[in-house]
């Protein structure tokens, strides 16, 4: 059938009208070849604009339309449906983008209206091969994973299992719960963090709908969106979770001591332990690496096994449950589901790399966590704020944007410093009346509902608020005053003068960093990182869950720093986004696939070794390989490595973009 | 054989750091390494210099580097305020094409031309990533065990980063006094100003610093202080009694350079290395350990 082309070239309002001219432009794609019709409109996405098109269509037997406005990005999909209402394929529209790419990039109006005019032109002649192209829908698969037992991995967990689908929550640790169990008390309210959590962590734990996996890490993910397929493995915990009762009588028998990475190494725990009293799964594990049994195993000995055993000569028991086990390994679960989010969290910035800042070098010099945990009841203090040396403390400083908002370490701000440590101030203020409090900041950042009136409050409660970036703590007394004491040196730039404040405790506010390896876990679901390392959401404002891999969605401080409210509000949009999903039963999959011409196909695998996607297979009997339609994404790699030129990218074929590049030149 | 283009700077040749220079080439010579004196070479182009008259001082700067061209090899200071002076000129003369100009016609003047391809460095820097401390380790002979020094870097030879080191935390010279078999005991002040040049000028200011140097240093347990620059030596060692008569102390701190540290690990002999020439006597402190 001859080609019939509308073009519909967008006013914007004055977006494109004010420097390109848009009458003449139509004029001149009036004068192209096979265009019908072509007509200027003030805005193409509104009703009538959408309706001149679908007149057009009916009325002139148009089977081409062109429309030249704003980037595909924003309006692709609604000039495809208008297409579609007016019984034309999808695949028969094409966009050219004078807005972002023209009116608002180029000052010059004449300057502009020629390149709007080329890429008019481009876009006629491409439309003028293109083909109808057919979506496919796949049903999907009801059952989500859910990677990290944070309080964004569980708010997402608990919305979709409350709907009852079947949720797998993936967890590395023992116990889910994540910093925020770490936390003594939440900002602005002052809840006690565990309190409200703590009520969600065990309806995790006694969900039907969840699968609750902890000391398991994901290892492999295949399969597309609706129909993934995950391997999980399960780290052996060398206690039968079914026996466990939790009594914790193996922690006291146990006689190996490590640094407890739950109170961030200010107290001490077991190698057999529950990381903390009100952990989810209460049950206890054996660290494998501080174990003396398990390390002894491997030299061919049998030591230790008080937990098993118990004490014989004192008469006192080991496990009464027989749940230790040492004989157990590694377990590897296979699970299919038809989507995933991605909740893994972040990493507190390690401050000892900012010598100046004495971490490391000097006692009583605390990261904001381990302060959480000196603060908190179940803390190795039981929430008394002390020296190492036992002594309460006069005077403490907090230092802000440790790590944060500075170009040598990560230049964005991490959102949340601000106000948890005007809450220290308040925990301190609490807990010793009489204390002397410094706050050193830059600006203080309390954007949240109830934020500002906070630091109101903290203004009024005697905390000395010192603009300024500390430069340094140091132990070098300058003065009989300072003898014994931190001194943190900083410019105060309220008052134009150098300071020296000499303190008992400091604490360094230490910004929110992507965890370590964030990189493998986005190679693991096929995501993007942004340049600071958090994962990548598909658009920073209108699509801030979902990622460039359909069906994987993103949640929480992994995609960027943010305060629990925000967590949680943003872990009920990605279970919102899994949730619809799974309603509609179905999802459509990519029309604009590669398409493998068997005869010229020499059978030399390049492709399938550089399918992102998993897409290509290799057929040993035809000696040919193959693109599953299912799993191609269009990206067009395998086109452009293809040695035979056996692969065709659907809707980016040759004869389609050299028309194309001919349209802008002429 | 290592070989490096050897600029010993006016203080350790000529000035009161005689024993800087005499240790240097004495401990040179025990892990190969040839330290070839530049001939004809002059002023560094100095700090006082460069805020009085740059593009003379940066000629001046520029003329040493042209001369060290022609022999290829990297070209090695003992002295900090050198270090920090040949490297700059390096550096503007790459930043700043208007300046190169300048100092272009300067040389072609004196028949000499600078294409920009010489390395300076600083011969701490030398001992620990050319030599290597395990190859300092094989060549002692008197093991400094017990020795408590307090390794001082000043703070020319560190900062502007990015050296060969932290600058605000730096290790090289830590770890070098370990592998003498010493210990390099915490010192906060490490790469703190000695005072430099202000002790002419501005003397309470630069006895100030020295005195929170000798206080940090002492009260860390010190012994010994271990320095990589003339200066600092000159400020910490020749000015003590002027501190302790100013602030009412009673410092008595030895103020070695590092290579006089080296050579008495070395075994080589104190008049070898100008240990009589320190003003406060090391004698005492290394009494255990010198080849006499």
């Amino acid at each position: 059938m001859e080609p019939r082309i509308g073009v519909y070239i967008c006013h914007c309002g004055s977006n494109i009208a004010g420097t390109v001219a848009v009458e003449e432009v139509a004029q001149f794609a009036s004068g192209l070849d096979s265009v019908v019709v072509a007509r200027d409109y003030k805005y193409m996405c509104s009703d009538p604009g959408q309706n001149l098109i679908k007149d057009d269509i009916k009325e002139l037997g148009l089977n081409r339309v062109v429309v030249a406005s704003c980037s595909p990005r924003m309006h692709e999909p609604t000039f495809r449906r208008a297409c579609e209402d007016a019984g034309l394929n999808a695949y028969l529209f094409e966009m050219a983008n004078i807005r972002e790419h023209c009116s608002w990039v180029t000052e010059d109006k004449q300057a502009a209206t020629e390149k709007a005019k080329a890429l008019v032109s481009a876009a006629v002649r491409r439309i003028y091969y293109q083909e109808p192209l057919e979506t496919r829908e796949v049903p999907v698969n009801s059952n989500v994973l859910v990677l990290g037992g944070g309080i964004a991995g569980i708010q997402a967990a608990l919305e979709i299992a409350d709907s009852e689908h079947q949720v797998y929550l993936v967890e590395r640790d023992s116990s889910i719960g994540g910093h925020m169990a770490q936390f003594d008390k939440t900002f602005p309210t002052l809840d006690c963090s565990a309190c409200i959590l703590t009520p969600k962590m065990t309806t995790v734990g006694q969900h039907q709908y969840i699968q609750l996996m902890t000391y398991s890490e994901l290892e492999e993910v295949s399969g597309y969106v609706g129909n993934f397929q995950a391997k999980i493995r399960m780290k052996a915990k060398y206690v039968d979770q079914e026996k466990c009762t939790g009594c914790g009588r193996c922690q006291e028998l146990c006689p190996i001591s490590v640094p407890s990475e739950f109170d961030q190494g200010l107290g001490k725990r077991k190698a057999i332990y529950i990381p903390f009293p009100y952990a989810v799964p209460n049950k206890a594990v054996i660290d494998a690496e501080s174990c003396s049994h398990l390390k002894g195993l491997k030299e061919g000995k049998d030591v230790c096994r008080l937990c098993e055993k118990g004490i014989e000569k004192k008469g006192i028991a080991g496990c009464e449950a027989g749940a230790i086990d040492f004989s157990q390994e590694d377990k590897i679960v296979e699970v299919e589901i038809g989507s995933i989010i991605i909740a893994t969290g972040f990493q507190q910035f390690d401050p000892s790399v900012i010598y100046e800042y004495g971490y490391g070098h000097y006692d009583n010099v605390l990261t904001g966590l381990q302060f959480e945990r000196l603060s908190n009841a179940s803390g190795p203090t039981s929430g008394e704020i002390l020296l190492t040396d036992g002594r309460t403390p006069e005077s403490v400083a907090i230092i802000h944007c440790v790590g944060s908002r500075d170009q040598n370490y990560h230049e964005y701000c991490s959102r949340v410093c601000c106000m948890y440590s005007l809450k220290y101030s308040h925990l301190i203020r609490e807990k010793i009346p009489n204390a002397q409090i410094y706050q050193l900041y830059i600006d203080l950042r309390c954007f949240g509902k109830g934020y500002e009136e906070f630091y109101n409050r903290l203004q009024k409660e005697g905390v000395n608020f010192v603009r300024g970036r500390a430069a340094e703590v140091t132990g070098v007394a300058e003065t009989p005053e300072e003898k014994g004491k931190l001194v943190v040196l900083c410019e105060d730039t309220l008052i134009s003068r150098q300071r020296r404040i000499p303190v008992d405790m400091v604490i360094l506010s230490c910004g929110l960093e992507p965890r370590a390896d964030a990189g493998e876990v986005a190679r693991l679901v096929k995501i993007s990182q942004s340049a600071d390392g958090f994962f990548l959401e598909k658009h920073p404002k209108l699509d801030p869950v979902a990622t460039a891999t359909d069906g994987v969605f993103v949640t929480g401080c992994c995609q960027g720093p943010k305060d629990i409210p925000d967590t949680v509000a943003q872990a009920s949009a990605a279970a919102a986004r899994v949730l619809a999903m799974i309603s509609k039963g179905k999802v459509e999959v990519e029309a604009i696939t590669s398409v493998i011409d068997e005869k010229l196909c020499s059978g030399c695998k390049i492709c399938k070794d550089l399918c992102p996607y998993g897409a290509i297979s290799f057929d040993e009997e035809k000696k040919v390989c193959s693109v599953n339609e299912a799993l191609c994404k269009g990206c067009g790699t395998c086109v452009a490595a293809c040695p035979s030129g056996a692969i065709t990218g659907r809707h980016f074929t040759t004869q389609q973009l050299l028309a194309e590049v001919e349209g802008v030149l002429v | 054989m290592k070989y490096y283009t050897y600029f010993p700077g006016c203080s350790a040749s000529h000035g009161g750091a005689k024993a800087y220079d005499l240790s240097a080439r004495a401990v040179a010579k025990a892990p190969d390494v040839d330290l070839i004196e530049l001939d004809d070479w002059n002023c560094c182009g100095s700090t006082p210099y460069t805020a009085v008259d740059e593009l003379a001082s940066l000629c001046s700067s520029g003329r040493n580097l042209a001369l060290a061209e022609k022999r290829g090899f990297d070209m090695v200071t003992p002295c900090s305020a050198c270090y920090v002076i040949l490297n700059r000129t390096n550096s503007s003369l790459k930043e700043y094409p208007e300046l190169k100009a300048k100092v272009d016609e300067a040389l072609a003047a004196g028949g000499l031309e600078y294409r920009g391809t010489v390395k300076v460095r600083h011969l701490l820097d030398v001992f620990v990533n050319d030599v290597g401390y395990d190859e300092i380790t094989s060549k002692v002979q008197n093991s400094l065990t017990g020795l408590k020094v307090a390794p001082y870097y000043g703070c020319q030879i560190v900062r502007p980063g990015p050296g060969f080191d932290h600058p605000e935390f730096p290790q090289s010279l830590d770890r070098l006094v370990e592998s003498l078999g010493a210990e390099a005991i915490p010192f906060p002040l490490k790469a703190r100003c000695c005072g430099g040049s202000l002790i002419i000028s501005e003397e309470d200011i630069a006895l100030g610093l020295i005195n929170k140097l000798l206080d940090s240093a002492s009260s860390n347990g010190a012994e010994c202080i271990a320095t990589v620059c003339p200066l600092c030596q000159t400020n910490l060692d020749a000015y003590q009694s002027r501190v302790n008569k100013k602030f009412k102390t009673s410092f008595n701190l030895p103020v070695l350079f590092f290579t006089q540290l080296m050579g008495v690990a070395f075994g080589i002999e104190s008049q070898a290395l100008g240990l009589e020439k320190c003003i406060v006597s090391a004698e005492k402190v290394l009494a255990g350990c010198l080849n006499r």
